[in-house]
């Protein structure tokens, strides 16, 4: 096949010229174009909020403060979340659905073409929106990625409206994006493909999308509850006209534990695609794997005062949280068992995408083991707003949710582009990553212990040691995705023509696809065996 | 429109969405700059506001088109059913928070407040804060009277309250009485229920207005007033709102019906607006019960 007809093949009609080329991604309505989209913006947002956590490292180096003043490091540690969850993981996860969900379940397309253009382009407006704040008056938002009321209402600065509609465009995104979601999964499967037979990233992106219609509306509602609070005289969170500041914790929480298996199950649906894969085997235990996602996230919605312990809720409050969040971790465990198990006398290999899922077993069960001592209420009493917090959710987040999107860019990436991703680079990559990352967050599991408080720019003394460990690893860490990024473009043209099947043990209905796949995935409802 | 072999349907690139996000953005820009005082707010806004409608009627029309040009299988309509359901649902979400609000501070916060939750924790409230503050509900007089300005009537259920709940029920029963018409072919039938739907939506909206007219000058009710005035203005607020967009979309709804736009196997358009103002309705019934009665 000459270079010309593959083009024609692949690409979509369009006018020739730049205009055509900014036509074409402004207006598209093909997943594939929409999934790169997404997937291209979360590339960029994470090197925004990881620079904005290089400056968090590189205050936190010795202590006193050197660089940044507290107010700038407040905004810092503020945005770095914001970004990190809704600019990074959400639009990456949402990326990989919109890629790899019509090809696994065969069907042509998304089934909300349109909506589904709206749902990416809004956007990089929101984040203009957000990071725009940074340069108005009073700084940008300083209260955190959680918003805390009064913080956030009394005590905010004015550029907090501007933050309060970038949520919602931020929430309006979401709600739109996991509803074409759902409606692809639940409409345009290929008729033989029944939902048990769905392959677990798309069972995960099926239930991921479940929670984002339920809890995004009630971001949206506190953060409108914020705004009548800050300028319409509503007393929500005042106690002076009947409301309550913890009723904004409530509410947050209420979207926000949810919102934390967001970013996580597309990420256990991906690893789930790939360690069958080289071990050759199909994925242990498949439907309770099914059934343990649907577990996890009903009781999504019944744990969240287990991150206000400490706010003086009642004890019979603090047992029920403590005991139901603990019972998270028995489907969490089923998963990670089914994992082992599929390995177990399997006839691995370690290319990359591998070794970046084996990482997140261990290190996201290091993640979940620091989540159940978090669970323990009358031990967060300890540990509430430490280090440790942090060591907790960054094992979770970044080995977690940002370990397994590597691992589902290695795998698919031959499969999207056409060409492999050079094995040596990834390679590098990951053992870099796994390094540094360990060595930035590691130590912070002894400093959170040892009582050093999360969110401050300065620190005693005695805390010196482990903060320069950390933040050489976070330097090491940062550097070392400049790799990943290199890989990425140099194998875009350089890499080796990859095969439709791409991995020997590779399986679903992506694979008997050509690599690239066509335009339209599938023309026809393909036969699912 | 384009579509692949097969029978599947795939629309062709559009422009709709991205001048949708250009409408976004001026809004919450314009909204926020409006709320700061700057001059170029209020502009920003409308100027989003008419990008908006011009959107909404463009991207409609087009896909209003595809449908009446029979471009829509089975399939896509289906989409379009679960699209609107699981839209809804998320709609429910939206008004869950603030309902959750409402039982919070009336079950958890107003009792604490007065110290009467019967935790020793409350009591101290109370007693170091502000002693003086009875904890019953509505709350008449908010615990900081010099910020929280308090009302002197609350809301009573059997007013206006009832009277909207007769005029929301009733265009349940019209707006049904449509559906059957347009499933019977009877046209005339179609347009009078409906225009009687129309009719009673504005008329809720007028009593609603009404209602705040009264609470503003003669109830001393504003948002202001304390977490009664909050919860009370934020709920009803929110729900005209959504009458409001509910009736616009009657009335589009309508004008298609007078051009024949519906039959029997063609009714999404008009099956979706009634779900919607079912949802509407009984988003009411909660309302009625819980911030007026209860």
């Amino acid at each position: 096949m000459t270079e010309a007809v593959v083009h024609a093949h692949h690409g979509p009609d369009r006018r020739p010229g730049i205009i055509g080329w900014i036509a074409r991604w402004l207006f598209t309505t093909n997943h594939k174009d929409i999934g790169t989209l997404y997937l291209v913006m979360s590339c960029f947002m994470f090197f925004v909020a990881g620079a904005m956590a290089m400056v968090i490292r590189a205050e936190l180096w010795i202590p006193g403060l050197q660089i940044v003043n507290p107010h700038f490091f407040n905004q810092m540690t503020t945005l770095h979340g914001l970004i990190m969850v809704f600019g990074v993981i959400m639009p990456a996860t949402v990326g990989f659905a919109n890629w790899m969900v019509p090809m696994m379940i065969g069907a042509p397309d998304m089934a909300l073409p349109r909506l589904n253009n709206l749902s990416f382009w809004i956007l990089p407006f929101a984040f203009t929106l957000l990071t725009s704040t940074l340069f108005m008056k009073g700084g940008a938002p300083d209260f955190g990625w959680t918003f805390y009321a009064p913080l956030s209402s009394t005590y905010g600065p004015p550029s907090t409206d501007f933050f309060i509609f970038s949520v919602h465009m931020m929430g309006m995104s979401s709600i739109l994006g996991s509803l074409n979601i759902i409606v692809t999964i639940l409409n345009l499967r290929a008729p033989s493909m029944k939902m048990m037979k769905m392959p677990i990233f798309v069972w995960t992106w099926l239930i991921t999308a479940f929670l984002l219609l339920a809890v995004m509306p009630i971001l949206a509602g506190a953060v409108t509850m914020l705004l009548t609070d800050r300028h319409f005289g509503t007393s929500f969170f005042n106690a002076a006209g009947g409301g309550d500041p913890l009723l904004f914790q409530h509410i947050f929480w209420f979207f926000g534990h949810p919102e934390v298996y967001i970013l996580i199950l597309p990420a256990f649906g991906i690893v789930s695609e790939v360690v069958p894969t080289f071990s050759r085997k199909p994925l242990f235990g498949r439907n309770m794997m099914i059934y343990a996602t649907i577990c996890i996230a009903v009781l999504s919605f019944l744990v969240w005062a287990h991150h206000m312990f400490t706010t003086g809720i009642t004890l019979s409050a603090e047992l029920f949280f403590m005991y139901v969040t603990m019972l998270v971790a028995v489907p969490t465990g089923v998963k990670v068992f089914n994992w082992v198990s599929t390995m177990y006398k399997g006839s691995l290999t370690f290319e990359t995408p591998m070794l970046f899922a084996l990482a997140f077993i261990v290190l996201f069960t290091i993640g979940g083991f620091s989540g159940l001592m978090l669970a323990i209420a009358p031990a967060d009493f300890q540990y509430q707003d430490t280090y440790f917090v942090v060591a907790h959710f960054h094992y979770v987040l970044v080995s977690g949710s940002l370990f397994a999107l590597f691992t589902g860019v290695y795998y698919w990436y031959p499969k999207w582009t056409g060409r492999m991703y050079n094995e040596a680079l990834g390679k590098w990559h990951f053992w870099l990553s796994l390094i540094s990352m360990n060595v930035t967050f590691f130590p912070m599991h002894f400093l959170g212990l040892a009582g050093m408080p999360r969110r401050i720019p300065d620190y005693a003394l005695q805390f010196a040691d482990f903060n320069w460990i950390a933040s050489l690893g976070a330097f090491v860490f940062g550097i070392t995705q400049l790799i990943f990024v290199f890989n990425l473009i140099y194998s875009r043209y350089k890499g080796k023509q990859a095969t439709m099947e791409v991995w020997e043990g590779s399986h679903g209905l992506e694979w008997t696809l050509p690599s690239p796949p066509p335009y339209h995935s599938f023309e026809t409802p393909p036969e699912v065996k | 429109m384009s579509s692949t072999a097969g029978g599947y349907y795939v629309p062709k690139p559009s422009h709709w969405p991205i001048m949708a996000c250009i409408a976004l953005i001026c809004l919450t820009t314009g909204a926020a700059n409006w709320i700061h005082g700057n001059t170029i707010g209020p502009y920003l806004f409308s100027f989003g506001f008419l990008v908006l409608i011009f959107m909404k009627l463009g991207w409609f029309r087009t896909v209003i088109n595809e449908g009446l040009n029979d471009t829509f299988n089975h399939q896509v309509e289906l989409s379009f059913r679960w699209g609107m359901g699981w839209f809804i649902f998320s709609e429910v979400c939206f008004f869950s928070a603030f309902f959750g609000a409402l039982f919070y501070t009336r079950a958890i916060v107003v009792p604490w407040l007065g110290g009467d939750y019967g935790t020793a924790a409350s009591l101290h409230t109370n007693l170091v804060l502000w002693p003086n503050f009875h904890g019953v509900w509505p709350v008449m007089n908010p615990p900081g009277k010099s910020v929280f300005h308090g009302l002197t009537e609350a809301m009573s259920a059997w007013g206006i309250a009832t009277i909207n709940t007769a005029v929301l029920l009733t265009s349940g029963l019209t707006i049904t009485w449509a559906h059957w018409a347009i499933v019977k072919s009877r046209r005339k039938q179609v347009v009078i229920s409906m225009l009687i739907t129309v009719a009673l939506g504005i008329a809720f909206l007028a009593l609603q207005s009404h209602e705040y007219w009264r609470a503003y000058n003669l109830q001393g009710l504003t948002l202001g007033s304390g977490i009664y005035g909050t919860t009370f203005f934020m709920l009803t607020g929110f729900h005209g709102l959504h009458v409001t967009i509910g009736t616009i979309m009657l009335i589009i709804i309508t004008i298609r019906c007078m051009k024949g736009h519906f039959d029997k196997d063609h009714l999404f358009g008009f099956e979706a607006v009634s779900w919607y103002w079912h949802f509407v309705d009984v988003v009411w019934l909660l309302l009625f019960i819980f911030v007026y009665w209860m």
